[in-house]
This record gives C-alpha cells, sequence and structure tokens, in this order.
C-alpha cells in the first residue's frame, strides 16, 4: 500500500563530500519492508521545484519509526533538501518500488553487494537483513575519490568491506570490477546497485551467478503511470517489450532488462 | 443540486474534474489512492493502432515551475487498451473519453471508430497536437486545413462525440479552433504541451533523449488561460481546459475564462491524491462565495474589458 505523509527530520548532516544522511520519522516507517525500495520526496511545498525526488531507503528502524536516505546533493532540488533543518517536515510517498529479494539465499550461503557512489545506500538495509538472516556478505564499494566515501565503517560491522576509488585516494585505485577480479569472492548470489556502466560491467562480470540489479532513471510521478522511466527487456526481438524502474523495478533479476 | 455537476455532448459529469491525458496511464496506479469513481471523468493516455514503445530516455525533466516530457507516445495499442484497459475501467462509474492518436488519417479513423464502440467511452479527444513524435500528430494539428479534414474523416466514423484537442505551438490557435469547428467537432480540449528544452550548462547537452519535449505544470497556465479566453469567445464549442491546474482556484480562472470543464495533468505526479482533493475543495469554495453553479462564473472574464482586478496573492 502506497502512502503519503509529512514526515518529520529527526537528524540531518552531511557524511562525504555533497552527501547527506536525513533520518526521518513518522507511521509510514511501518509500510516500508523490503530493502531496495525507495520513496518520492516533495522537498518543498510550493511548485519550485516542482516535482518529487526518488531517493532509496538506507536503514529501516520499524520500533522508532524511522527510516534513514542518504543523498547526493546534484540540483536546485536536492540542494534545497540539504538546508532543511531537524524538526521541520517534508512529504514522503512510499515505499515504492520492489526490492531486493532476501530470500533468495540461505544461513551459510555468500552474498556480494556491489555499489557505486549515490547507489551505495539501499544496499546497507539489504546487508543488514542478510546478515540476521545468516548470510555471509562481502562488500564492494565504489567512489570517485576519497572524500566521497561514506558508510565504510558501517558496512564493516557488517561483514567484509572493500572500497575502490577511481583516482586510488582510497582502497584499490580503479573500479568495483577491478577488485572483484582480484579476488575469487564465489558468492552464491550477488545485488548491486549504482550507475549504469558499473552495473552492465558487473553484469558481465558475473554472468554465471544469480544476481539482482537495482537500476537508476529519470522519473516522474514514480507509481507507473507516466511511463518516464522505462527500460527495454533483454532478448525481446520486437523492441515493444518493457518494464518500468518505478513500479515493476527498480530491482530486477540480472539478464532481465537492458542496461 | 450539485453545484459542480454538468452536461457536455456525450458526457453528464458528476463534476468538472478530471486528470488529463497522458498524466493518469489508464488508471491503475492511481485507483491504489482513491475510488476513481469521484472524477468527473477520466482522459486515459493516447492510443495508437500497433503497440508503441515511445522514445528513447531519459523522457522528462524538471524546470522551473514545470517540466519537460517526451514520452513519444506509448501505449499497448488499441486492441490491449479495449480488451483489457477500458475492461478493467468498466467497474467505475465514470465516462471515459479516449484519446487518439495516429501518424496516418487511416490510423485516426480506425483507432476511433473502434474505441468509440467500446460501453464506458463516452468522447473520444483526437491528439492532433503530440508534440513529440516525428511521424504525425503535431502536423495534424497547425495546419488548420489538414486539422478540419481529419475532423471530418472522424466525425464520420465515431460513435461518440469528438472533442479535439488543440496544440498552443501555433501561431494562431483560434484559427485552428474555428476549423475543427467547421469539421464538425463536438467540442474542444486545449492546451497540449509547449515545445521546450533543457540543456546542461557543463556540457551544452540537452537533458531529454528526445532534445525537446513538451512543457507542463503551473509554469504554462498564463498561456493556457489566454488562449482558453481568447477561443472561448470565438467558437461556440465546449472547452474542457487543462494548463497547469493545480488547486480550485486554477479550476476557477479556466472556468472564468470561458471553459466548461477543467484537467489535471502534471499535478497528479506531485500529489496522487490532487483530483478528490480539487473536488472537495472545489465545492467547498462555491459554498463560501454562495455560488449555486460552477457555470455561474464561466466566461466572466470576458465582461472585465477595460477593467482590472487587484492581484490575487
Amino acid at each position: 500500500m502506497i502512502k503519503q505523509q509529512n514526515m518529520m527530520i529527526v537528524s540531518h548532516q552531511s557524511i562525504a563530500e555533497d552527501v547527506y544522511e536525513l533520518t526521518l520519522q513518522g507511521s509510514l516507517v511501518r509500510h516500508m519492508s523490503s530493502p531496495g525500495q525507495f520513496v518520492h520526496v516533495k522537498v518543498t511545498a510550493g511548485s519550485d521545484p516542482l516535482l518529487r525526488r526518488p531517493i532509496s531507503i538506507c536503514s529501516i528502524d520499524p520500533l522508532l519509526e524511522q527510516f534513514t536516505m542518504l543523498y547526493r546533493v546534484s540540483g536546485g532540488g536536492t540542494k534545497v533538501l540539504s538546508n532543511l533543518v531537524k524538526g521541520s517536515e517534508i512529504n514522503v510517498m512510499g515505499p515504492l518500488g520492489s526490492g531486493f529479494p532476501v530470500d533468495e539465499l540461505r544461513e551459510g550461503e555468500k552474498a556480494l553487494l556491489i555499489g557505486g557512489g549515490i547507489g551505495v545506500p539501499p544496499l546497507f538495509e539489504l546487508s543488514k537483513r542478510l546478515k540476521t538472516k545468516g548470510v555471509k556478505v562481502t562488500h564492494v564499494l565504489g567512489f570517485q575519490q576519497q572524500s566521497a566515501v561514506f558508510y565504510k565503517h558501517e558496512f564493516e560491522q557488517l561483514g567484509e568491506t572493500y572500497i575502490a576509488t577511481a583516482d586510488g585516494s582510497e582502497g584499490t585505485k580503479g573500479f568495483v570490477t577491478d577488485v572483484i577480479k582480484d579476488h575469487s569472492f564465489e558468492p552464491d548470489a550477488y545485488f548491486t546497485c549504482g550507475p549504469t556502466p558499473m552495473l552492465k560491467a558487473v553484469e558481465n562480470m558475473l554472468d554465471h551467478t544469480p544476481g539482482f540489479i537495482s537500476m537508476e532513471q529519470r522519473m516522474g510521478c514514480g507509481i507507473g503511470a507516466c511511463l518516464a522511466c522505462v527500460c527495454h527487456v533483454q532478448g525481446d526481438d520486437t523492441g515493444l517489450l518493457y518494464k518500468k524502474v518505478c513500479s515493476d523495478g527498480p530491482v530486477f533479476r540480472s539478464g532481465e532488462v537492458v542496461l | 443540486m450539485s453545484r459542480l455537476a454538468i452536461e457536455l455532448p456525450g458526457l453528464s459529469l458528476k463534476n468538472p474534474i478530471m486528470p488529463a491525458s497522458g498524466c493518469f496511464g489508464f488508471g491503475k496506479e492511481y485507483s491504489q489512492f482513491y475510488d476513481l469513481s469521484e472524477l468527473g471523468a477520466i482522459m486515459i493516455k493516447a492510443t495508437t493502432r500497433e503497440t508503441r514503445f515511445g522514445n528513447a530516455t531519459p523522457r522528462v525533466a524538471e524546470t522551473a515551475s514545470g517540466m519537460l516530457n517526451a514520452i513519444g507516445l506509448q501505449n499497448p495499442g488499441l486492441s490491449h487498451v479495449m480488451e483489457h484497459e477500458l475492461k478493467w475501467l468498466e467497474q467505475y462509474d465514470v465516462p471515459i473519453i479516449a484519446n487518439v492518436a495516429g501518424s496516418t488519417v487511416e490510423d485516426y479513423v480506425e483507432v476511433a471508430e473502434r474505441i468509440s464502440g467500446a460501453p464506458n467511452v463516452h468522447a473520444l479527444e483526437l491528439n492532433i497536437s503530440c508534440p513529440n513524435v516525428k511521424d504525425g500528430g503535431i502536423a495534424f494539428g497547425t495546419d488548420p486545413a489538414v486539422a478540419k479534414e481529419l475532423t471530418e474523416r472522424v466525425k464520420s466514423v465515431s460513435k461518440v462525440p469528438v472533442y479535439v484537442k488543440l496544440s498552443p505551438n501555433v501561431s494562431d490557435i483560434s484559427k485552428m479552433a474555428l476549423a475543427v469547428e467547421d469539421g464538425g467537432a463536438d467540442g474542444l480540449t486545449m492546451i497540449n504541451t509547449l515545445v521546450g528544452m533543457r540543456l546542461d550548462s557543463r556540457t551544452g547537452k540537452p537533458v531529454i533523449a528526445n532534445k525537446t519535449g513538451g512543457l507542463s505544470g503551473p509554469a504554462i497556465k498564463p498561456v493556457a488561460l489566454r488562449m482558453v479566453f481568447e477561443v472561448s469567445q470565438k467558437t461556440s464549442l465546449p472547452i474542457i481546459a487543462m494548463g497547469g491546474v493545480q488547486n480550485e482556484y486554477d479550476v476557477i480562472d479556466f472556468i472564468s475564462a470561458g471553459a466548461s470543464a477543467v484537467a489535471v495533468g502534471t499535478a497528479n505526479f506531485v500529489d496522487p491524491l490532487v483530483c478528490p482533493t480539487i473536488i472537495q475543495n472545489l465545492q467547498a469554495l462555491l459554498k463560501e462565495w454562495q455560488i449555486d453553479h460552477i457555470h455561474e462564473l464561466k466566461g466572466r472574464s470576458w465582461m472585465s474589458v477595460g477593467e482590472t482586478a487587484n492581484y490575487r496573492t
């Protein structure tokens, strides 16, 4: 059930270059069940900026009825959002989309979680849930440079964590695929979220492993009505089949959609 | 007596509020939020003869108080719409206005003939103004003679009244209105989106794949209002107006400009409950103003030649 609600900001802080951690409180959290889902946020009540912002859910605390999202300031809307202070309210619609299937793995199996940049956050709640189930989690997280790295310590609490930076200022110099290439992780399944070229490279590299890929696309309505965020389906010769990232995804099985 | 019930060709409306085509799919998504029977009508997504995928992504971009879209008439095709979407909508007590699109006259005629036979389709909206497809649509919407002929052809096969959706991307919209009136149109819907663009300032590249897109949202309301004001005084056709409607005051403005009913587009993306909210607030506002029926306000702006009001904030 999709709800919308004015939620209260309980904490808001910068955690890396242009990246903010925002925790919100409200009964809407009760409906958040699946890691990898997102919320659609109206950053002001007025008409500029007009549209909502889709932002992934990073962690959920059902007891306190709070959830945390991490976002990067990349335009006017997220700039306005970054100026909001504790105690103020923002309108949140959600939870939206399908999340990562935690039940895909059993106790004792191995999961590889691969994130790039602002695609890292939804992997955090996923990792917590997998670890709770007794799944062994390993994280490979890619960032532009050291100043952009976030949640390294938080992920390390849950499992082995490898960092790659494009300029080599932290961890392995290069991309997440360079880390994967240099290790024999042999996971039973992988879960990934990040920029599309990264998703493509990961899907190609781990083509014999079951995988779940969270897509990013510019959205309008966020609920499947406007058809702004569609993608093609792999193996469809007609070119007419499609999936909606907002409501069929954002998480798809590897090989399901054209990246 | 209801303050909001209105009669238009083919349409007995509980209220003059309806979601605009392209902003509401075929209703399923919004049915998760409220009972679609509350709406005056539903203008369903443009339907073409064949299935269309539409344009490459990204298809939308935000602009100051508005948005650009270039979806490209993506839809599952006439047969699917009739067998599934319209069938599904039959559970609701709401008249459907079917938006008909195509690339050739024959396309329009076939879609119009078949879709107008669906039991819950009470009117057609002839889409001659989609700015986002290369082959057709807009070509029919910018040449008065072509628009008139297409209207005649569609009228000759349609089993329900035909409303023609006008494009604002013309030098004289009244000429288009008069041409389709001449062609036998039963009503007008206006306006479609304004062709616009947004560039990435750093690289200079367009930010949507189609390069240009249709501008909608509150940014275009003044343009839409002016066009309704102008056209409503030149034709006798009823007008369903759209362009940046967000609340009950916007509805009153379009009715004052000469419209008979009002459609809500982009605002559905911002607030899925916007249509039922507007219906409720409109009812309350008319009561407060002691207006017995919304059409008492229809066209009242025409009388104010030489007069201006204090700016309402």
